[in-house]
């Protein structure tokens, strides 16, 4: 179980913009009727998105009036699921995955140069700067560890340099290029690939 | 070596892109009428004679959950939920399926839907895979358009819609129950089992679960029948499987092998071995963060399917092989696998939520050398406390690692933990005082 808790200081007022509204409909119009809770999910994802990366008290309200359901159960929901920020985060949001795979192949070399970069402590959003960092657990890219997530972005095969680099481009606003930092294509072996060798070079 | 005509995903690379005119070009989609055509029960039996195990980690077999799913349909519809939460550390297959060969998943869920009579089908996606999943999205799309799902799909005369579900980051629910919560707009904390979701599941309704590449391989083995993929691996571990390798090895990959596949084939052949070679290797995970690690020496012979690994005390869970080398604290590694079960907890059950918080706090002690002797004791029986009483499978999963440890660095642990205890009269007192009320005798 993790902690999590809302931010201190909370916005007066929340409502979906239009695009979001015509989004989170569509949504809604996925699951049966009736089962408009179901949308739960996605409408919080949908208001993170919108008021940049974080969720309001004020916008799980409005969640709750318009799907119909118990303001605690979309706090439940929001308070349960790691990916809600509760409170603000950066507007880039890089989570450095730190868990067994990825630390035996270095992903403390990540955190260091995120600590070196950003902030000193995790989830913490200095006044100058446009990003802040957590570990997180296991993102599934374990085959292209260490690896990080800067919003909805993988940045795989790391080491501390190129995590620089990125953390570089970034703090200057440029989204750099996701994927692989050693230019390996998806999850083959690096050199040396033995299975389908005559698509390879079809 | 499996040939390379025998290997299902044979875009698992994405050498020829995942669009809908290169996956028919690969024989998607070609004669699924045809196939629906010969009946549900032919579909059913020809995935029971593949002998097929779910490739999500428990190895159910595929065509007897199939065949749980009611003959009629009464007043509740059916549903099919395809998993696709994978958050096992160590596993990064599905990803790729999702990515590079959504089309044979999109097929196979309308094979496997027609066969337990589904209208619709839901896929759940982990919330971090939001770029994947907006590839399958445009797969999905791309069906739909040209009529291979929707009204009539693919002119097998069955209507079918599927929709994608973000997760948002809950390990747990890749449990199948805590999944369907999920997807109810619930917190996901598994539910009690009976009821199976076969009939009581999803908004109360029949329901069947599968993993995404078991549902991906089914359009293949209906083509190329059920025989054909039994006649890979051996009796009840048949067919390929995707392995996917990280850790100390040189080029860390995913392939597509044979059931029973050496384990040191998989990690010499195709994962260029191990870093500073292979008397450098230290313990393998074979089957993701929860199934629990064996030995070098072990390493040397083992074979990678469902059954022998059950023989080592292990599992092969969802074929994500962690190789550990002599460079890594193997303390500091199970340490930090408990601290993500700690994490990942639902807190439903006070054994799994309390307990692995436990196991986290003490090997981490463990491994700075800061534990006393009987405490290494006393956190094999926490481990004994949490295994077998919770709702789901997580209890297991977050203690056996743990056990795999204890049983085979043990040594390992003591030598660094070497403190009498502080009060030295306790020692001969189990933690649990009331241990005598567990004696299957009494």
């Amino acid at each position: 179980m993790s902690l999590k808790r809302p931010a201190k200081d909370q916005p007066e007022s929340f409502e979906f913009n239009s695009s979001s509204l015509e989004a989170a409909n569509k949504i809604i119009s996925k699951y049966p009727k009736g089962k408009q809770q179901s949308a739960v999910m996605a409408l919080l994802y949908i208001a993170q998105k919108q008021n940049d990366n974080w969720i309001p008290l004020v916008a799980m309200k409005y969640i709750a009036k318009l799907l119909d359901m118990p303001y605690i159960k979309v706090y439940e929901v929001a308070t349960f699921y790691s990916m809600f920020n509760l409170s603000p985060v950066g507007k880039y949001f890089i989570q450095v995955c730190t868990t067994t795979p990825c630390m035996i192949r270095g992903a403390g070399k990540l955190v260091e140069a995120c600590k070196e970069k950003i902030s000193e402590n995790e989830s913490e959003l200095l006044p100058d700067k446009n990003c802040s960092w957590m570990e997180v657990e296991c993102l599934g890219a374990c085959v292209t560890a260490p690896m990080m997530q800067i919003n909805d972005d993988y940045y795989e095969d790391l080491d501390k340099e190129k995590t620089l680099e990125i953390l570089d481009k970034i703090l200057k606003d440029e989204i750099p290029k996701p994927g692989s930092y050693r230019g390996r294509i998806n999850n083959e072996p690096e050199n040396g690939r033995k299975t389908l060798m005559e698509l390879k070079n079809a | 070596m499996l040939k390379d005509q025998d290997r299902i995903f044979q875009n698992l690379y994405n050498d020829l892109g995942s669009d809908l005119t290169s996956a028919q070009k690969r024989g998607d989609w070609v004669n699924t009428k045809e196939i629906t055509e010969k009946g549900r029960d032919w579909i059913i039996n020809e995935i029971k004679d593949s002998q097929l195990r779910g490739r999500g980690g428990a190895g159910f077999p595929t065509g007897l959950k199939w065949s749980f799913a009611p003959k009629e349909v009464g007043s509740r519809p059916h549903y099919l939920v395809i998993n696709g939460d994978e958050s096992e550390p160590g596993t990064c297959k599905d990803r790729d399926i999702l990515r590079f060969e959504p089309h044979k998943l999109i097929e196979g869920c309308l094979i496997a839907s027609y066969a337990i009579q589904a209208h619709v089908c839901y896929i759940y996606i982990r919330g971090e895979y939001f770029v994947d999943g907006q590839k399958l999205q445009a797969a999905i799309d791309e069906a739909y358009e040209k009529k291979l799902i929707g009204k009539n799909a693919a002119g097998t005369g069955w209507d079918l819609d599927i929709y994608i579900h973000y997760g948002a980051g809950a390990y747990i629910c890749g449990e199948e129950t805590a999944l369907l919560e999920s997807i109810e707009g619930n917190k996901g904390q598994p539910r009690l089992k009976p009821p199976f979701p076969a009939l009581i599941g999803l908004y109360g309704c029949p329901t069947i679960i599968n993993n995404v590449e078991t549902i991906a391989v089914v359009p293949t083995i209906l083509r190329r029948g059920g025989k054909w993929f039994a006649s890979l691996g051996r009796e009840k571990n048949t067919g390929t499987k995707i392995f996917c390798i990280s850790g100390n090895v040189n080029n860390p990959c995913n392939v597509e092998e044979e059931m029973n596949i050496p384990l040191k084939e998989l990690i010499e052949v195709h994962a260029g071995g191990v870093i500073g070679g292979w008397d450098n290797l230290q313990a393998v995970i074979p089957g993701g963060s929860s199934m629990p690690l064996i030995p070098k020496e072990k390493c040397e012979t083992l074979t990678m399917d469902f059954d022998s690994l059950v023989v080592e005390k292990s599992g092969l869970g969802t074929a994500g092989v962690v190789v550990i080398n002599k460079d890594q604290d193997i303390i500091k590694c199970m340490a930090r696998i408990a601290r993500f079960y700690k994490h990942e907890s639902c807190g439903q059950c006070t054994p799994c939520r309390e307990g692995s918080g436990w196991m986290w706090r003490m090997l981490e002690r463990m491994a700075k050398g800061e534990a006393s002797k009987d405490e290494i004791e006393m956190l094999g029986d926490v481990t004994k406390q949490i295994e077998g009483h919770t709702i789901c499978a997580f209890g297991e999963g977050s203690s056996w690692p743990v056990q795999g440890l204890l049983r085979h660095f043990k040594d390992e642990i003591k030598k660094r933990n070497n403190f009498d205890p502080i009060v030295k009269e306790t020692q001969n007192i189990p933690y649990l005082v009331d241990q005598h009320l567990l004696d299957k005798n009494a």
